[in-house]
């Protein structure tokens, strides 16, 4: 479904996830994150670039890859993104939502 | 994404084989990961996932358990626990599942709150020094139901 975001429309799934990365801009990850609320400061936009590197490496999010990313430690994850970090992380960087259960 | 409706799960540990330690700390990290509170009472056996000397030592349990598909005879032999358990380990690295200590450090730094039972580390004549930094306290099986204690709580038993 379409979605209107930051004057652009975007393709969205039902749990509001970009359809396609492409159209991500920086503007829609931030309006998706004022929805979420999520309060975007310059460290929760670092987290946000480290899901982009690993999205194009094709490389599998993972609670432990935040952990040893180097980018932040996991309660400092928690705190940037309540609510269940990594769902709201991927969210916000217009990526599907993660499949693993870890 | 609305709010989740249940608003907190506790867990109950009380056993140490791996594969009952993984299923208790995969749906508490699942549950912080989901914006839900968690918390893990690990008692009786279960204590031995938050011992510093144990902690990395935990086992599958090779007899008794029809899902080996061993022979319970051949199960019982020397060296055959540490076999399946060296195989295991080694399939749940390829999925980066951490490791047991490495594990509780991702849950405490999740939020999710760890205790150890009273009764239990009487019994096994453990102090709070025996157990890992994480473990916040020693407390009652009393003192683990209030804090179930309030709505959308559930509490699981493993």
């Amino acid at each position: 479904m379409q979605k209107t975001l930051a004057q652009v429309k975007v393709n969205v799934n039902e749990e509001g996830y970009l359809t396609d990365f492409n159209q991500w801009t920086k503007e829609i990850g931030a309006e998706i994150a004022k929805e979420q609320e999520v309060e975007m400061t310059d460290k929760n936009w670092k987290v946000i670039d480290y899901i982009h590197d690993k999205f194009r490496k094709e490389e599998a999010l993972s609670i432990r890859g935040i952990k040893k990313s180097g980018v932040i430690n996991i309660k400092e994850f928690y705190k940037l993104f309540p609510g269940g970090p990594l769902k709201k992380a991927t969210m916000i960087a217009g990526i599907p939502k993660p499949k693993s259960c870890i | 994404m609305g709010k989740t409706k249940v608003r907190k799960m506790l867990f109950i540990l009380s056993k140490a084989t791996i594969e009952n330690v993984y299923a208790a700390f995969i749906m508490a990290n699942g549950a912080r990961m989901e914006g839900i509170e968690s918390e893990i009472f690990f008692t009786f056996f279960g204590l031995e996932a938050i011992q510093k000397k144990k902690l990395e030592h935990l086992r599958v349990a090779t007899v008794g358990n029809p899902a080996m598909h061993i022979p319970t005879m051949l199960g019982g032999l020397p060296g055959m626990e540490a076999l399946a358990t060296k195989m295991m380990k080694k399939e749940m690295e390829k999925l980066d599942m951490p490791p047991v200590g490495e594990f509780l450090e991702i849950l405490s730094g999740s939020g999710c709150r760890l205790w150890a039972c009273k009764l239990a580390v009487d019994m096994f004549h453990l102090k709070k020094d025996d157990l890992i930094d994480e473990v916040e306290d020693i407390i009652t099986i009393g003192d683990f139901y209030a804090r179930a204690d309030q709505e959308n709580t559930h509490l699981l038993f493993i």
